[in-house]
Parts: structure tokens; sequence; C-alpha cells
């Protein structure tokens, strides 16, 4: 393939192409970053007049308190579900769409409209939709036979918070698995029909495998997605209740910080929690890209 | 092994495209039958309904003397050759020639010895733990053999498994091919779009047109006798000149009597092939039919040249074979005389043979 390139005679007109990215990059992403490992050494007054340098004790009070502990477990909890769940649903709608020809394209606009939503409006339509007074699915759950109300049941509100989150990232997580599919040639699957495997079997065997680059990084973004972008829907549904039961990592540092002004210790929260997250990537990546086939 | 054969096929994919118009043939066991034809005639279509990967709008195939139109893919006992070979990427050579093997359940010990076997046949025993990725084109092709023949099945269906290949790798696997075929006499199915392929490799051809058999029969007999005239330009390469006849005289042509089968003072189609037409210096003798030709280009090919020339400088464009090289320039006058025998006649309307 014919690599197009630009030739620059200096470096000054690049620099100058690159200094916007490069200055929203600083502004928003590092000096916010630097400030907040900075902070996380420090401990402020109440009322934000001083601070006097505290070393790693922000760090070490955060460790044995139980409430951030079971934080640590909730996030694990809710990130997991929200994967798994988001992995599954998005790749069983893609399977059905890609068998499709001629309407696949309404399925797909339709399919991906949840992520033109806000994740507060999402946040908010879920939680109607489940009010235990007034909404619908509460209704019929109870119609089943089953109590709902996530207003006072932790799990309740964990798994509502799960669906909802999981309900904004099929979308994403659709579009990728439906162009994985397509790029799979027909013939495979006409050979392997041919070599006597069943569609399940199909599935399993050539369709999985070689779809595993698009499910490694699904599950890379769909991670992160749960860890850090699920703010707005836990907000906006149950704001890290009832009790501490959906306050996730991301909620707490926010609710810490914002709410207690606890600036430190939401400053620590941060730079753990991105540890947490920097380290989760390069497992998956060293364990999971192991059994990928490119 | 088994017998193929096609009762009034037809295809009608959704959106209303008729691709095969009804094809009856009758496949013998064993035999090598090459479908060919241009492209979007259908060949693939039919091979493909064959297969059980299109349904059958109409008529019926059997494989063996049982009717397949229902039965899925892998209860029809065949095996396919992919024009992209269609490895399964993901697999080691090995596990590509096993899987169709396993899928159906079948012990350790013969699949190992069937992998063994197809390995050593098709010279392929040193990358069987390679990905198809790490092969060439031609190796790519041989595994794509090797997962048919380990089947051992009781028809090979072929969609242009060589177009991919460069030309010299092409004769070299078409040799190997046939080679296989007859060691294993296994019932095949070949779809091809290049004549020559054809030619070398059939037992008998299918030449498809638009969806229909324009002719059947032996690669000599479609030769020596096409059936009509897109059969006698399709096969033989360059292809066949092909003069229209009408009631009067024909500048450059002389000594054309009556045709065989042809009724005096009717309009048909002259067709000669380039390699039965000879340059000749003196006067033409009686009863020999001789083209006046105004030379515009010259093909030389090595072993042979190809003259090119208008029929008396302003007719139709007539192709002369010569052995050897060719040292004649545009713009001179060559005579060439047909060879007694070698000329063909077609209905000037319908295209069909006359004599
Ligand atoms: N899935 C399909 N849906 C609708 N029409 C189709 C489909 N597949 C093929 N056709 C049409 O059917 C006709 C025959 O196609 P086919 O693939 O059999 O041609 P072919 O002889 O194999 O050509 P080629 O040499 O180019 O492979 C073509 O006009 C093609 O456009
Ligand atoms: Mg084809």
């Amino acid at each position: 393939m014919a690599e197009k390139r630009v030739v620059f005679s200096g470096w000054g007109f690049p620099a100058l192409l690159l200094l916007p990215q490069l200055a929203i990059t600083f502004i928003f992403f590092i000096l916010p970053a630097a400030q907040a490992v900075r902070q996380s050494f420090f401990r402020a007054d109440a009322f934000g007049f001083g601070e006097r340098f505290v070393g790693l004790a922000n760090y070490t009070s955060l460790l044995a308190s139980a409430d951030y502990l079971q934080s640590f477990v909730t996030t694990l909890i809710f990130s997991l579900a929200v994967t798994v769940l988001t992995l599954v649903i998005s790749l069983a709608f893609a399977a059905a769409v890609d068998r499709l020809i001629r309407t696949s394209g309404l399925y797909t606009a339709l399919m991906i409209w949840p992520y033109a939503i806000a994740p507060a409006i999402a946040g908010v339509l879920w939680w109607f939709m489940f009010d235990p007074s007034i909404g619908i699915v509460a209704y019929w759950l109870r119609v089943g036979g089953l109590s709902w109300n996530h207003l006072l049941d932790g799990t309740d509100a964990l798994i509502l918070v799960i669906v909802a989150s999981a309900w904004r990232q099929v979308s994403y997580n659709f579009i990728f698995f439906l162009a994985g599919l397509q790029s799979i040639p027909r013939s495979l699957h006409e050979a392997a029909a041919i070599d006597g495997a069943g569609p399940v079997k199909r599935f399993f065997t050539i369709v999985l495998p070689l779809l595993s680059p698009t499910l490694f990084f699904l599950i890379v973004i769909d991670v992160v997605y749960a860890f850090f972008d699920t703010f707005g829907v836990i907000d906006a549904t149950t704001a890290g209740g009832p009790g501490q039961a959906t306050t996730t990592l991301v909620y707490k540092a926010y609710a810490d910080g914002f709410l207690s002004q606890n600036f430190g210790s939401s400053a620590a929260q941060s730079v753990i929690l991105t540890l947490v997250v920097v380290a989760l990537t390069v497992v998956q990546f060293r364990f999971i890209e192991r059994r990928v086939h490119y | 092994m088994a017998a193929i054969e096609l009762r009034d096929v037809r295809k009608v994919y959704p959106g209303g495209v008729e691709a095969v118009k009804g094809v009856s043939l009758d496949i013998a066991d064993g035999e090598f039958l090459v479908l060919v034809g241009p492209s979007g005639c259908g060949k693939s279509t039919l091979l493909r309904m064959v297969a059980g990967l299109e349904t059958i709008s109409a008529g019926m195939a059997s494989i063996g003397g049982r009717v397949v139109n229902t039965l899925e893919p892998a209860d029809r006992d065949i095996a396919m050759v992919f024009q992209n070979y269609a490895l399964y990427p993901h697999m080691s050579v090995r596990q590509n020639l096993q899987y169709g093997l396993k899928n159906r359940k079948m012990e350790k010990a013969e699949i190992a010895r069937r992998v063994a076997e197809a390995a050593e046949i098709l010279q392929i025993a040193p990358f069987l733990d390679r990905k198809p990725r790490q092969l060439s084109g031609g190796q790519r092709q041989r595994v794509a053999m090797g997962r048919a023949i380990v089947r051992e099945p009781s028809a090979f269906l072929f969609d242009e498994p060589l177009s991919n290949l460069d030309a010299k790798l092409r004769v070299q696997m078409r040799g190997e091919i046939r080679r296989l075929q007859r060691t294993l006499g296994t019932t095949s199915l070949y779809v091809t779009h290049d004549q020559l392929e054809a030619m070398t490799l059939a037992d008998r051809l299918v030449v498809l047109n638009g969806g229909l058999v324009e002719q059947v029969g032996t690669p000599m007999e479609l030769y020596e006798r096409p059936a009509s005239v897109f059969v006698a330009s399709f096969i033989g390469s360059p292809s066949m000149n092909l003069i229209g006849i009408g009631s009067g005289a024909i500048e450059g042509l002389t000594g054309l009597g009556t045709m065989p089968g042809v009724p005096a003072g009717r309009p048909f189609t002259l067709g000669v092939r380039p390699e039965h037409l000879d340059v000749t210096e003196g006067e033409s003798t009686a009863g020999e039919v001789t083209l006046l030709l105004t030379v515009t280009n010259v093909e030389v090919v090595g072993a042979e040249s190809f003259v090119y020339g208008r029929l008396g400088g302003t007719g139709p464009d007539v192709a002369v074979r010569v052995s050897g090289y060719s040292r004649l320039e545009p713009g001179v006058t060559l005579r060439a005389r047909a060879r007694p025998g070698a000329l063909h006649a077609f209905d000037a309307s319908t295209g069909r043979r006359l004599t």
C-alpha cells in the first residue's frame, strides 16, 4: 500500500500544528493529574486556608478504612458484572444482526442509539423504570412475585446500576463485535459447515477465536469504563446508596472530595484508582493477549 | 466414490436474479468434469448448489444415487476447495486437516493416519505445525487440497482453486491436481474461467453461458466441433477467427465454395482457427480458401508468433499462427491458406453450428 507522507522543511510549523492538542492534554489531563498526586501527600484544613505535608498518611488511613475496602469489593463485583453482561449481550446482538442482510442497517442504527444518551439521562431512565412505586419494571417484578426496592435493598441497587451501566456500553461493544464478525470471510463459515460443524460449534471453534482480538480490546475498554465512566449513571440513580451499597471507588473519591471536602484523601483515592486500572490493563495484556490469535 | 446427477436445476436468487436456468448433467463415477464460462455465467452458483451452500430453487441434484436437495452440506459427503482456500487462520495446518474428521467423531488413530498420508502425498509434512499465514500461496493451496482429501469424500468440488497463484505455479498445481484425482479416482466438479485450465484438466467440459449449458463434451470434441459461435470463441487461444458471410463476395477472401450444411445464398458465420491458417507465397489453387490480410500487429510468444491482420485491408480482424519468430512488419500484405476441412460454419442469427 502506498504511504501518504507530508514532508515539512523545519520543525517549527509541525510543532505549531501540534500545540493546541498538546496544550489541551497538558491543561486538562497532565496538570490535574500532577496536582492530584501532590495533593495526596497533603492534608488541607477544614476551611481550605492552609495545608500541611502528611507524607503517606492519606494512603495508610485509606487502606485501614473498612469503608474503603468495602468500596473496593463493590467495585470489583460491579466491574466484573458490567463487563461480562456488556460483552455477552452485545455479542449476542451482533451475532443476530450479522445473520441479517437487508435489515441490518436499521438494527445497527437502533443498537447505536443508547451510546448517544448522556450517562445521567440513561441513569434516570432506568431509575424510573425500576422505581418501586411508579416503575414499570418494578411492577412486573412484583407481579412475577419478586419484591424490588433499590431504595432500601443494597443488592437491588447494585443490580440496577449494573444493568444501567451495561446498557450504555452495549452499543459501543456491539459496533466492534459486528465489524469483527463481518470481517470473517463467509467462505470460512462455509468450509466449516462442509467440515461438519453446526452453527453452535462454528461459533465456538471458528468465530470466537477469530474475534479474540476484538474481545480482548473490548475487555480492556469495558473494565476502564466500569471503573471510571459509570460515575454519571451511579450519581443519577442511587448516589452511592443505600448505605454504601453502590459506592464504587470513583464514586467514593467524588463523595469524599466534593461532598466531604476531604481533598487529601480524595486525591490519594484517585491515585490508587489510576494505579489499579494501569495494573489491570498490564495484567490483561500480559495474560490474555497470549491466548489471542491475531 | 459416486456419480453426480443434475436434473433441470435452477437457481433464482432472492431479488429475482436467475443465475442458473435449468441445467442437466450426468457426472460419471470418478470423472473429472470442468465447468467453464465467462464471469457471471453461474458456474459458482451451480457448484454451490451441489455443495449445499445455496438452496436449489427447482430441479433435482443427487450424489451417489441419493437426492441431496434438502441435505445439509455436511451430510452430502463432499469436500470443497475454495478460491481463497478458506483455511482456518487460527489453527495449525494439522488442526486444519483434522477439523472435519474430529467433527465427525473419527478415532484418533485413524485421523492421525489420514493426516500423515495426506501430508505425504501433498508434501506438506514439514509445515504441519505452522499457521496458514506462515505459508506461501502454493503451500496454502496444498493444505486446502489436503483438507479435502483427508475426508475421503465421494466427490471433490473446486471453485477456481488456482486463480490466486502466479502463472508458473498454476501450471504446476494444475498437473498435481490432475494426477491426484487420477490416483484417488474421486469424482470431481471443477469450476474455472480459464479455458486452458479447463482443456488440460477435464475428462469432459461443460461450457456455461448465461445460466445455460452451451455444450458438453471432451476437450477435443469442443475444440474440433464447437456447437456455437460462443463455444468457438471461448475454447482456444487466440480464439477462432469469425467472418460474417453475406450474399455478396467478401474482399480478400477467395475460393470459398458452398459449405456442407449451409444452403446456398444463406448468410452464415465462417470460423477458422489461427492455427489452421498457413502463410503461403504462391497463387492459390482451385478449391483452396485463401485470405488476403494487411498486417496490423505481430505477437511473438517464442515458439510461435501470432500475426493479426485485416481481411482485405478493411475487413474483420484475423489472427494467423506462424511457427517460430515472425519478422512480418505491420502494413505488409499476407496471404494465408486455410487447411482443408478446418472450416466451421455457424448460423448467422442463432450462432448454432450448421455443418
Ligand atoms: N448471493 C447472490 N445474490 C444475488 N445474486 C447473486 C448472488 N450470487 C451470485 N449472484 C448473481 O448470479 C449470477 C451468477 O453468479 P456466479 O457467482 O455463479 O458467477 P460465476 O460464473 O461463478 O462468475 P465468476 O467467474 O465471476 O466467479 C451473477 O449474475 C451474480 O450477480
Ligand atoms: Mg465464481
